[in-house]
């Protein structure tokens, strides 16, 4: 058994990194950018929010596979193609920057109008306000549903399966399919609870971190 | 010297100050009194700028100022909040120097010696490093007052010092009033407790709630 994990663990590795690789790069565009969807939401320019609003609706009310399906194959169809890990890249974070937006639009109300006012009479920008008070306040705030999100990126990633990208999930049905035994299907099942575990380390760890204020 | 004239404020067809006109002399204590609701925040938020008005005009030093002219970095008014509005997230040196260094780019080593003589000046020695959260009502309340004097204010402003402390405390706030009246600072005390203004100022302006 030992051997023929270790026959199979390089295809789930390079797996892993595709699945890993989705999720860092959409974390890492779809929170900037989620933030400032929050930001656009709470502003007084309706155009503005009735925008965002209907993009997000549109992005939380369907499916992500849908989403993804829709980017790849049905895009084309109209000459916009995408190569597979562009279009999953596009799909996720178009999808998560929506969900993110909605957490940071409530994290942006929660801050008490007087911070706003108090930065003012000291004179400080908008921008100073929104970097040096409102981001820290809010950043807090949102953390434990940012955290779920996050979770739910690691299982989420799997979707691109359906695009016939080689993520994990897919190198674990590969190996099944062909040798017809459940072990790499298992060793996939611990390889997400893994990664999840780690995600859920860090961010107990940021979480305590920011518990030095209140 | 701060002169308002003809000052009118109304929120929708409601009018809250009436052609009120006003001096503050340099060095002395106003207390600005009158019932709840009479519009005693209303004309200190117009005074510094957080609420437009719809028509008066604002010397100081017989020049004219607009006190909603956010970009002008030499600030006439500082403020002290009613419930003082300490920044969380940043220590009582952050909440401190954040606009000194920010807005006006004075150096931080400078704005910190100067907070912390401030701090020490206010009885606040060794809370530096703490954060809002870890302070009593009164020791955030003379945080704000520190914060506000890191801005250098030519007139510092006060909404009802008194109302979210224990009485016990009251002297107190009274005394750090009189103190920096000593250090030559132009103050205005928002209060409904009259008691408290006929103890501190030199000058009392009563608002009065419009029918
Ligand atoms: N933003 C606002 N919009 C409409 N009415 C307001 C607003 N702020 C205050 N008021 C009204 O103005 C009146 C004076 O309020 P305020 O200045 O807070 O009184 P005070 O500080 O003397 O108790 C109150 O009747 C209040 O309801
Ligand atoms: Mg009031």
């Amino acid at each position: 058994m030992i051997q023929y994990i270790q026959e199979i663990l390089p295809a789930l590795l390079s797996g892993t990194k595709m699945t890993l690789s989705i999720f860092f790069w959409t974390l890492i565009c779809s929170i900037p950018l989620g933030a400032l969807v929050g930001l656009g939401l709470i502003q007084k320019f309706k155009p503005l929010t009735w925008l965002l609003n209907f993009y997000v609706w549109i992005m939380r009310g369907t499916p992500l596979l849908l989403q993804l399906i829709f980017v790849f194959y049905g895009l084309p169809i109209i000459h916009i193609v995408f190569q597979r890990y562009d279009a999953a890249m596009f799909a996720f974070i178009l999808n998560y920057t929506a969900y993110f937006g909605e957490i940071f639009r409530g994290g942006f109300q929660s801050v008490p109008k007087g911070q706003f006012e108090s930065a003012k009479v000291l004179r400080l920008s908008y921008g100073q306000t929104i970097r040096k008070i409102v981001i820290p306040q809010v950043f807090k705030i949102v953390l434990p549903s940012i955290g779920n999100e996050v979770i739910n990126l690691v299982k989420d990633s799997s979707l691109v399966y359906v695009i016939g990208l080689g993520d994990l999930l897919r190198a674990g049905n590969v190996a099944t399919a062909r040798d017809v035994t459940l072990l790499p299907l298992i060793l996939v099942g611990i390889i997400y609870l893994a990664l999840t575990a780690v995600c859920t380390i860090v961010l107990k760890l940021i979480e305590k971190r920011e518990n030095v204020w209140r | 010297m701060l002169e308002i004239k003809n000052l009118t404020k109304r929120f929708g067809t409601r009018t809250i100050i009436d052609d009120l006109s006003m001096t503050v002399k340099d060095n002395e204590i106003m207390a600005i009194v009158g019932p709840s609701g009479a519009g005693k925040t209303t004309l200190l938020r117009c005074i510094t700028g957080l609420e437009s008005v719809n028509t008066g005009e604002f010397y100081w030093k017989g020049t004219k100022f607009d006190p909603t002219n956010t970009t002008q970095k030499d600030t006439i008014i500082g403020v002290v909040f009613q419930d003082y509005q300490l920044f969380p997230n940043l220590t009582v040196l952050g909440n401190i120097t954040l606009a000194p260094t920010m807005v006006k780019k004075e150096p931080m080593t400078d704005v910190k010696k100067y907070a912390r003589e401030l701090l020490s000046r206010l009885g606040l020695e060794g809370k530096e490093n703490l954060y809002p959260y870890q302070l009593s009502g009164g020791q955030k309340q003379r945080v704000a007052i520190v914060r506000a004097l890191a801005m250098r204010p030519k007139i510092l402003c006060y909404d009802e010092p008194t109302s979210a402390l224990d009485p016990a405390l009251r002297d107190e706030v009274a005394q750090i009033i009189l103190d920096l009246k000593q250090q030559e600072m132009t103050q205005i005390v928002v209060t409904h407790d009259m008691d408290f203004a006929k103890n501190v100022a030199d000058e009392i302006q009563q608002v009065k709630q419009i029918q």
